[in-house]
């Protein structure tokens, strides 16, 4: 099954309506960095995107291992301080979120982290909500809701997982 | 104490190669000796009868190395368990070096270790003295009451002697008295500090390398003073193609040498080490596949006159260390039987011929009248099973030795029992 | 997958012993792996929590604190606890075996081993000794490898370089006593690099060190002509005890980098050492403190290739 995910960005952009001024926007990669672009385009933020890579702070490194990847964080702006939107494709259990916070926190203090998220599939296995949300969704734990970029347009995929 | 019961053994394949020997016969035994063969003597009654079928029955082993670490060196190994190890690998004479603690160059040394050893009833041990005082290549052993005690030669053991001036006095003095010196042929300067052959595999594992050329320096030397001396020298445990060349060319020229070669250097070489396994270090270390090869074609060629096991129980405190820490050596006594067997498979080697290089030639080097079946002649004799297969684990193993490249493999070739002088000493 | 004592039944890999028997992918992973670690290196908070809980001893039988301390820090950025242990003044010198050592050790909870020792083999014999799930990392054993500088060394390659596949690559100096020396050869040809040399007096180049996949040059102008990498080893004094060289002197003239023999290499050519360096013995001063040297960045880069080293042997 296919879902047009620019619809749902656009969605969730009018959801969020005006940053303050001084706001960051920071991506999850992948799929959260391909739609903060969008985002980040769309609601004319003035600061560069912060990309996080997540790996380094993972909590299944004991299970999984490190594995090596093209994706890197990218900090541009002093996290100090500052006011952040973080934006992420799909909130599930909330792990990948709890990662990305601890990484965030390497590299300083912000005044605040905001979550916006393309879609909430709520199967939370940490205590944490999104504030901004462009959809919800339920869907059966063997199924994988994935965000492909398909000639610079975004859809997600579900997929059963095998 | 010679059996006085009279055995017979049937059925058997007899091998002995030098008396034109290869066939299954019965062999009859009495008072110590062989006395008759395929025929039974008039009046015969067996006291005992041994079923040889499906095996060979060939001179008792004559093993020309095995520490027995006896006197001093009892955390290795005691004179009991390497003496059982002796005869249950089929070896019915072994030679000893006198490298214990103290060293072998005190009559009264040897004599109770003859007579430590004779007690026991098993193998026939020929102790060599140490050639100088100690072993420390200086001062000259009394060579004369050695002998007396009942020494068979003179060696610096694993100590070549570093002064040359030594040396050459140590071998004329034991030429004055036509005593055999028997010596590790190694250049104490080019070996030291090494462990493993200098070549390629020493090269990639960063181990200090022991060049041909330590071999090959010493023996030029040796065979230099022996025409100086008209020593009689035996080299014991070659390892390299030139050196084998270098005994070949004295040989040639006439020259009283002889050499052995431990029979882990014909099936073994440095790429054996693999992954610094320190089963594998040896002194002379293994070399390279084209040394084994010449090694091989010099046993074949009569270059090299025996095959010894080279036996030297290390506890495995000793070989559980980095390569370099290591001890070197193996147990061999209960392997020369299936190791010499399994080389002349790979060499093209008849059994006859390689059982010839661990019977007849030790026993003609040493002036033993032993390592023949013929009539008249010593009762000391190996029966074995060449089918059979054995795993080698430390309790098939009776030697406290349990330090070998083969452990928990399987070997071919196993001993069911071994007679000397006569008596049943051993029974699988 | 050919078997080595470094790997898992499913070609994980599980110790780090030496740089012979990586195969081509494991070391680009572990490359790729180091440069997300070498951007950790430039945050305020240099730490990540990947081996956090876990406890890293260093078993150095033989000194050195600048090894021992990179790998110390490399430990901490990935929030283990770290054990340093001087082994010549504690129970090995009453007479405990290496592998009496490491079992008591291995009952105070340790989850990783970073040895160094003199003699060659003792990381493997480690090794094979450890209970499944500790691992073993090789911090130099005798002559043999020095694996993470070896990787380190491909890692400061590729940064500069890009690509092993056109480099001409120069190793300088006593090759005959050097584990990075044999670690740098086994990494480079696994890499595809074509063209290794070894440069030296014939006393300081290992008997047919050729089968290694190296040319061997004895004319250090020569062998330097056309190089992209020069790479200078330690001489250390013994050498000169040792009946193998005359003089620090007459090594430094055939043998040491100057800027003249450095000019028979490409213009663009870097420098490297795996230190610590003997100003004036192997390498000119003005050299080492030059702009084609990149000894210091091999140091950092150093710290990034450990972390990743750690991180990918402690990994399932």
């Amino acid at each position: 099954m296919q879902l047009d995910a620019e619809l749902l960005i656009s969605a969730l952009a009018d959801k969020i309506g005006t940053l303050p001024p001084d706001t960051a926007m920071i991506g999850i990669h992948t799929g959260g960095a391909w739609a903060a672009e969008r985002l980040h385009a769309k609601l004319g933020v003035a600061l560069p995107l912060g990309k996080l890579a997540v790996t380094l702070h993972r909590d299944d490194f004991g299970k999984i291992g490190l594995h090596p990847t093209k994706k890197a964080t990218e900090m541009p702006f002093d996290v100090e301080g500052r006011h952040i939107l973080l934006v992420d494709d799909v909130l599930n259990t909330g792990r990948t979120l709890r990662a990305a916070l601890n990484e965030i926190f390497d590299f300083g203090r912000p005044a605040s982290v905001r979550l916006a998220v393309l879609v909430d599939r709520g199967r939370r296995e940490l205590p944490f909500a999104a504030d901004y949300i462009g959809a919800t969704m339920t869907l059966d734990a063997s199924q994988e809701l994935v965000l492909k970029n398909d000639d610079n347009h975004l859809r997600f995929d579900v997929r059963t997982k095998d | 104490m010679k059996g006085s019961m009279k055995i017979e053994i049937n059925n058997g394949r007899l091998v002995d190669a030098e008396n034109h020997l290869d066939q299954v016969q019965p062999l009859y035994l009495a008072d110590g000796k062989i006395v008759a063969i395929g025929r039974a003597p008039e009046g015969w009654k067996a006291g005992k009868v041994i079923d040889a079928a499906g095996k060979i029955v060939c001179p008792g082993l004559i093993d020309l190395c095995a520490r027995l670490r006896e006197p001093g060196l009892e955390h290795k190994a005691t004179l009991e368990s390497e003496m059982l190890a002796a005869v249950a690998g089929g070896v019915t004479s072994l030679v000893c070096p006198p490298d214990t603690d103290p060293v072998l160059d005190e009559p009264g040394l040897v004599e109770m270790l003859k007579r430590r050893a004779a007690a026991l009833n098993q193998a026939h041990v020929y102790p060599l003295g140490a050639l100088t005082a100690g072993l420390r290549g200086g001062q000259l052993s009394e060579m004369v009451e050695l002998t007396e005690a009942g020494c068979v030669g003179f060696t610096n053991g694993d100590k070549p002697i570093a002064d040359t001036v030594v040396l050459y006095r140590a071998m004329q003095y034991a030429a004055t008295y036509g005593y055999c010196v028997w010596l590790r042929p190694e250049d104490a300067h080019l070996a030291r500090g090494g462990m493993a052959h200098d070549g390629e595999v020493a090269s990639r594992l960063g181990l200090a390398g022991i060049p041909v050329s330590a071999e090959t320096v010493a023996i030029s030397t040796i065979v230099t003073l022996m025409r100086d001396t008209g020593a009689r020298v035996h080299l014991a445990r070659l390892s390299s193609r030139l050196g084998v060349d270098l005994v070949r060319a004295a040989k040639a020229e006439g020259l009283p040498l002889t050499c052995d070669v431990g029979v882990h250097h014909l099936l073994l070489t440095d790429r054996d080490i693999g992954y610094f396994d320190s089963h594998y270090r040896f002194t002379p270390p293994l070399r390279s596949p084209s040394d084994r090869d010449a090694l091989s074609r010099g046993v074949i060629d009569g270059t090299i006159d025996a095959i010894c096991s080279d036996h030297t129980p290390v506890d495995e405190d000793a070989k559980n260390v980095p390569f370099g820490e290591a001890e070197p050596g193996a147990t061999g006594l209960e392997l020369l039987l299936p190791l010499t067997l399994k080389w002349a498979e790979q060499a093209g080697v008849s059994i006859a011929a390689a059982l010839q290089k661990i019977t007849a030639g030790p026993a003609g080097l040493l002036g033993l009248d032993a390592g023949k079946i013929a009539v008249a002649a010593r009762a000391d004799l190996c029966i074995f099973d060449p089918a059979a297969f054995w795993a080698l684990t430390p309790q098939t193993l009776r030697s406290q030795g349990k330090n070998s490249p083969w452990l928990r493999r399987e070997l071919q070739a196993r001993v069911t029992h071994t007679l000397v002088n006569g008596a049943l000493v051993f029974k699988a | 997958m050919s078997y080595h004592p470094q790997l898992s039944a499913d070609g994980k890999l599980k110790h780090l012993l030496s740089t012979e028997g990586l195969s081509r992918a494991m070391i680009e992973s572990i490359l790729e792996t180091a440069d997300q670690f070498v951007s950790v290196g430039n945050r305020e908070v240099k730490k990540v929590p990947l081996l956090r809980g876990k406890s890293v001893f260093n078993l150095f039988f033989e000194n050195s604190t600048r090894t021992r301390t990179t790998f110390e820090i490399a430990a901490k950025r990935l929030s283990a606890d770290v054990i340093n242990l001087n082994i010549n003044a504690s129970s090995t010198s009453k007479g405990e075996s290496l592998l009496d050592t490491i079992d008591n050790l291995s009952a105070m909870n340790a989850d990783m081993f970073i040895v160094r020792h003199a003699e060659a083999g003792a990381a493997h014999l480690i090794a094979q000794h450890v209970k499944p799930g500790i691992a073993v990392i090789n911090a130099g054993d005798g002559r043999h490898a020095h694996p993470t500088q070896g990787l380190l060394d491909m890692y400061t390659m590729r940064h500069y370089k890009k690509s092993f596949h056109h480099l001409s690559v120069a190793i300088v100096g006593d090759v005959l006593h050097s584990r990075v020396a044999r670690s740098d050869i086994h990494a480079l040809t696994t890499l595809g690099c074509p063209d290794v040399r070894v440069i030296g007096p014939k006393t300081l180049i290992p008997t047919e060190v050729e089968r290694m996949g190296v040319s061997v040059f004895h004319d250090m102008y020569r062998g330097l002509e056309g190089c992209d990498v020069v790479i200078m080893l330690r001489v250390q004094n013994e050498r000169m005890n040792g009946a193998l060289l005359p003089s620090a002197h007459e090594f430094f003239k055939s043998y040491g980098l100057t800027s003249e023999k450095l000019a028979r290499a490409k213009p663009d050519a870097i420098v490297m050492h795996p230190g610590p360096m003997n100003r004036g013995v192997e390498i000119d001063s003005p050299i080492a403190d030059g702009r084609q040297s990149v000894i210091l960045p091999q140091v950092t880069f150093g710290i990034a290739v450990r972390m990743a080293v750690m991180a990918t042997v402690k990994g399932a």
